[in-house]
């Protein structure tokens, strides 16, 4: 089906029933339950996962695939996030005008960063487009202030033009009359679930970016782009010049961070420099790395551990545990509360390091490998070797289209 | 429109993209709501949101005590602190509108993208009626944006810029701090009695939006009492080593530095011009000095015996001898054992605040409260009369103009109180050109 | 012509900063070949020793004096640091005013016992591992130790002063013959010039002048021959990572009194430091001790007015907009090696 094997057509199936019912997979705790803190199924953390999904796709597509690692790919999210912001300035609150422009300016940004940064591989490489990014940091906070606006990031004010808004057109994003903010709540027993249409709009972008990707890793290209991690000088030898491919394949994850920076400005109609400083192009690298390089579904994977994080545990106080472990006897309580303090609220970055370097330790094809070993154990470990994850771990040969 | 058709068509199209198979008990929680969150069953949830990892993580962590002080004196625990100072009476210890004050709290690691997120988060999933805190004007105009599409209110915590309450003034978020151009107004006049009125001084400016508001205010209110503005040099936020920009300052005839930073910028500015000893020299034939117009006791703490004698200026302190101030002051220091900082004042006081502005509209309704809140006067908050002004949201009230101990006797004595500048002397009208542009829009309930 | 003096003064220190730095990070690229995100965070550890070193010996004993009141009223507790109740307050008082120079002696063995832990300990496992790994489990390691020091100091800035006879500023200008206050320079800042160059010139002549150096360049051009020879290159790496550790923890001490130490200014300095070693060369000590002293140089002069008015916002760019330049025309950096860290 749609040019994949049946193996892959399945995995595609996988991921599709997997995106589109995270609002009640996130959601696994009751909401009048003291592990509801845990659970994850709200609009925004969702959306999180699905655009900066989107971001580590893109550059796994680079990096898992050429071994280039670019460590500026942030500039690109910053970049598609202005142009989908200025789009609502100029035009209105559509999102359509605003994500196409992000990824043909993102396209553009990369095709200039990546013919330049190309000529060097290696750390040189890495060091180029960090200086890039970097450079597009610190302008956009002061200098280039009329275009960013600066610290306090851009935004839509009231006295701006917005030529095409009518009387009865929304006030916040929407894709042609579908408010991104609004959602639809459901009950069920203790649960709750909310079905956001800003989720909705970006998993189905996310689908869609993942089957290319995923064509993109089985076509002949994507062939070509391993060979230059396998061996550059061989390949050179054989006659073909890999800048090109190299180039393309730069461009295309350049768009790909572009569309999730506009995602980013689409659920929410702010950009800030933020998004494209180091941290945050350190934070792509993390998430794939994590999730395991060179894997399809890893570094999604990797996208929403570190956001989870993020995200949840920073919302942990020490009212919250007292009030988990307060069927415990007092004293008992006290320790117990003071033992996790340090890791939960103004600790979660301490959680997140630990748990970095005990994935890497011990897992090191990164989290899928984890999910591999658990579904071997499930499955049994005779099949291990025939089927060692095919769909995620794509050997060269036997999986061309 | 009605809001029933959104629902439906929602519905529709959630419904087919989970697949029609699936069944739907639905209860639309969203329909029956006259506003975002509306508190149903016996608990009201605040929102606390402040940087607690990143460099203003302490700054944050004071905020968050505060705030969880003002949430046991609104349920009636504890010694109640300013409610028995605070001029409205409608708030009894009994939570607000009888429901019981519950918190969530989050971290904004002080970058608007992680601030929104936090916030959001708050609202979305527990269900938070309102947000305070931070500890900077690029979070706080990025969470009020937030909060103003959304649908509750916002307290905006430590933000100094103008455009706060200016350019970027929204009809749901207050400010109770206050700003950069009170800063100039508040302590130009003691400025010139210190230094006399015919200084020649040198700016060096964090080169972000904040600086930029604060090194304009500074400046026009020094030049408006004689002094000459020499230069002006904007300086990487990410700068660690000032070294190059403090340099050129002896040379360039002036005989005032003025340190338009904040936080880690400004302890390593202020400590790397001590160090060039600028403070010992004569220039133009006068003691050269250095300013710092937006003090906090954290960075006062971390410059050390850099501040001595450095002038400043702070919204708030815990020395002032009011009555409110001093009901405040005890009941945190016996709770955590130290003072608490101007930002943590703040944040508490924003807490009773809006409770008060609950208590008195009747209902929790962000448009009910904002009614509240708009014009509204008090006293007995530890900074004399104030008044929440309608026409841009602003808190006006006393200033304090600070200066550096020269002799401290313990590790919170670092700063100490030069005068309290009367409101009246910091009070500008709502269309100064310094905040010109913005435009509160209307209230947002979310409904 | 002052103001350039007074800007090369001023590049002269930051590149210093820089420069040592990124000298103990080459040295991990360098001879283990592994990108050690951690290195900035080792450069915090220094500058926390001091810190540490200035608590330790400020450590007090506390008296309630019920003639002055803290800020509820209650008697004032006051603290006398043992030391100057007994050596008296002549001398106690003095061997705290010295705490940073003494923090020095401190912190080379803490320095060189957290190099050897973290080696054995963890970096060991990771020779083989692909570059992204390291990566992962240095950057990991980084916020770890940030954390921690963070839960211990908290996250506010730690004054720490020089002693009081470096405080204050040397009338340089007096010196080459210029008028009086044109050119001063803070002496502290002084000092941590000429002990930078103390320093990397002594980690030179190590290398180059004793036979532990000899084996260990001979390791570093080809880890394997050397290995076939039946030396213990293994160890000897061991100890090249607590070297280089130390170097940035005493380049984190002599540091604390320019700009006082908070958790997380390790990663303020770790992009940088790379940039510097990557415009150095990969491979190369002399490299990333001239490229520091370059970009610092570069830097310091980007943020005069006079360059400034010509080009707004220069300053904010300058390090990267050079290192572009000079990786644009020197494919390997300023003297890399061919083949180090290039696929």
């Amino acid at each position: 089906m749609l040019g994949l094997s049946k193996k892959d057509t399945t995995f595609l199936l996988v991921v599709i029933f997997l995106t589109l019912a995270t609002p009640i997979l996130l959601q696994p705790f009751p909401e009048s339950s003291a592990l509801a803190q845990f659970n994850a199924g709200y609009p925004d953390l969702m959306q999180r996962f699905a655009i900066f999904g989107i971001f580590a796709i893109g550059f796994n597509i680079l990096f898992g695939l050429t071994g280039y690692l670019s460590f500026g790919h942030a500039a690109f999210l910053g970049v598609g996030s202005y142009s989908v912001v200025w789009m609502y300035k100029l035009l209105n609150y559509n999102v359509v005008p605003g994500l196409v422009l992000a990824i043909i300016m993102s396209g553009l940004f990369a095709l200039f960063i990546g013919y330049i940064s190309l000529r060097r591989s290696g750390i040189y490489f890495s060091i180029l487009t960090l200086a890039f990014a970097q450079m597009s940091f610190n302008l956009a906070y002061s200098v280039l202030t009329p275009l960013t606006n600066g610290e306090t990031g851009l935004q839509v004010y009231n006295n701006d033009p917005q030529v095409l808004m009518s009387e009865g057109s929304p006030t916040s994003p929407h894709f042609f009359g579908i408010v991104m903010n609004e959602a639809t709540k459901v009950d069920v027993g203790g649960w709750q679930f909310t079905f956001s249409n800003g989720y909705y709009f970006c998993a189905i972008i996310a689908i869609i970016v993942f089957y290319l990707s995923l064509r993109i890793f089985r076509s002949p290209f994507g062939i070509m782009l391993r060979a230059i991690k396998t061996n550059q000088t061989r390949m050179n030898y054989t006659g073909l010049n890999p800048r090109p491919y190299t180039l393309a394949a730069f461009v295309i994850s350049g768009m790909y961070a572009g569309l999730a920076g506009g995602l980013l400005a689409a659920m929410d109609p702010l950009a800030g420099a933020e998004r494209m400083q180091w941290t945050a192009s350190g934070e792509v690298v993390l998430m794939t790395i994590l999730g395991g390089a060179g894997t399809l579904m890893g570094p999604v994977l990797g996208a929403g551990f570190i956001k989870y994080f993020e995200n949840i545990f920073s919302k942990i106080n020490d009212n919250i545990l007292h009030s988990w472990f307060s069927a415990l006897p007092d004293g008992l309580e006290d320790f117990v509360v003071f033992v996790f303090h340090p890791f939960i609220g103004k600790g979660w970055n301490l959680t997140l390091g630990l748990l970095f370097m005990l994935v890497v330790i011990f897992l090191p094809g990164g989290l899928i490998e984890g999910g591999t070993r658990i579904w071997n154990a499930i499955t049994g470990k005779n099949r291990k070797k025939k089927r060692e994850d095919a769909a995620h771990h794509p050997k060269p040969t036997s999986h061309v289209n | 429109m009605t809001k029933f058709q959104i629902n439906r068509r929602s519905l529709i199209k959630s419904g087919a993209a989970i697949g029609a198979g699936l069944a739907l008990p639905t209860i639309f929680t969203s329909s029956a709501r006259a506003y975002l969150n509306e508190p149903k069953g016996g608990t009201v949830t605040l929102g606390f949101n402040v940087p607690q990892t990143g460099p203003y993580a302490d700054e944050g962590l004071d905020e968050l005590r505060a705030q969880e002080l003002a949430v046991q004196h609104l349920n009636g625990e504890g010694d109640g602190g300013m409610l028995n100072t605070f001029s409205s009476k409608a708030l009894k210890g009994n939570g607000i509108l009888g429901k019981k004050v519950q918190f969530v709290s989050g971290d904004t690691q002080t970058k608007s993208d992680a601030a929104r997120a936090s916030a959001k988060s708050m609202i979305e999933k527990d269900g938070a009626i309102m947000i305070n805190g931070g500890s900077s004007s690029g979070v706080a105009v990025a969470v009020q944006g937030l909060c103003q599409e959304a649908g509750v209110i916002f307290m905006a915590g430590l933000t100094h810029s103008n455009d706060t309450t200016g350019k970027d003034k929204k009809r749901n978020g207050f400010r109770h701090f206050f700003n950069a151009y009170m800063s100039g107004a508040a302590l130009a006049p003691v400025l010139a009695k210190a230094y006399g009125t015919d200084r020649r001084a040198y700016h060096l400016t964090a080169d972000y939006t904040w600086g930029w508001t604060q090194q304009e205010s500074i400046a026009t209110a020094t030049e408006a009492m004689g002094w000459e503005t020499v230069n002006n040099v904007l300086t990487p936020l990410a700068s660690t080593d000032f070294s190059s920009y403090i340099a050129p300052v002896l040379n360039s005839g002036a005989d005032v530095l003025i340190l338009n930073h904040y936080g880690g910028n400004m302890v390593n500015s202020l400590t790397n011009a001590v160090q060039f000893g600028l403070r010992d020299k004569m220039v133009n034939g006068k003691q050269f000095e250095i300013i710092v117009p937006l003090y906090s006791e954290l960075m006062a703490a971390g410059a050390g015996a850099n501040v001595r004698g450095v002038y400043g200026s702070m919204n708030w302190n815990w020395q002032l001898q009011d009555e409110g101030s001093k009901a405040f002051v005890k009941s945190f220091g016996e709770k955590y054992g130290r003072p608490p900082s101007n930002s943590a004042h703040t944040c508490y006081v924003q807490t009773l605040l809006y409770a008060d502005a609950c208590e008195r509209a009747g209902t929790f309704d962000p448009c009910g409260v904002v009614d509240a809140l708009e014009g509204f006067e008090f006293d007995g908050m530890g900074n004399g009369p104030t008044l929440y002004r309608a026409d841009d949201h602003q808190c006006f009230k006393d200033v304090l103009v600070m200066k550096g101990t020269d002799n401290p006797t313990n590790e919170y004595d670092t700063l100490e109180i030069v005068e309290v500048t009367p409101r009246a002397q910091v009070e500008y009208a709502p269309d100064h050109p310094m905040f010109a542009g913005g435009d509160l829009g209307a209230c947002n309930s979310g409904a | 012509m002052d103001a350039i003096i007074l800007q090369i003064l001023n590049g002269l220190d930051k590149g210093s900063a820089y420069a040592l730095i990124a000298l103990g990070l080459t040295l991990i690229f360098g001879t283990l070949g592994v990108v050690n995100f951690a290195h900035g965070a080792l450069f915090m550890l220094g500058s926390f020793c001091a810190v540490t070193l200035q608590k330790i010996l400020s450590l007090s004993f506390t008296v309630e004096d019920p003639t002055q009141k803290d800020f509820l009223g209650n008697p004032l507790k006051v603290d006398t640091p043992y030391i100057v109740s007994w050596f008296g307050d002549a001398t106690g008082n003095a061997i705290l005013n010295w705490s940073v120079p003494l923090a020095i002696l401190f912190a080379i063995p803490v320095m060189l016992l957290v190099g050897y832990v973290m080696e054995r300990g963890l970096i060991k496992h990771f020779y083989k591992r692909p570059h992204a790994d390291q990566i992962l489990v240095t950057f990991g390691l980084a916020i770890v130790i940030q954390e921690i020091v963070k839960y211990f100091y908290g996250a506010n800035p730690i004054p720490t002063p020089a002693p009081d006879m470096f405080r204050g500023s040397l009338d340089f200008g007096v010196l080459i013959g210029f008028a009086q206050n044109e050119i001063i320079y803070p002496y502290w800042r002084l000092v941590y010039f000429l002990f930078s160059a103390v320093i990397i010139s002594a980690v030179f002549a190590f290398l180059r002048f004793t036979t532990f150096g000899m084996v260990v360049r001979a390791g570093m051009a080809d880890r394997e021959t050397v290995g076939l020879l039946g030396i213990n290159i293994d160890k000897r790496f061991t100890i090249m990572f607590g070297i280089a550790a130390a170097v940035a923890g005493l380049a984190g001490v002599m540091y604390a009194p320019i700009n006082s130490p908070n958790y997380h200014m390790g990663m303020d300095f770790l992009v940088l430091s790379f940039v510097v070693v990557v415009v150095g060369g990969m491979g190369s000590l002399p490299g990333a001790v001239l490229a520091g002293f370059l970009l610092g140089i570069l830097e310091s002069f980007a943020s005069m007015n006079e360059v400034k008015s010509i080009i707004p916002g220069i300053d904010q760019i300058i390090i990267y907009f050079v290192a572009i330049i000079i990786l644009l025309t020197r494919p390997r950096g300023l003297m890399g090696r061919k083949g180090v860290m290039e696929e």
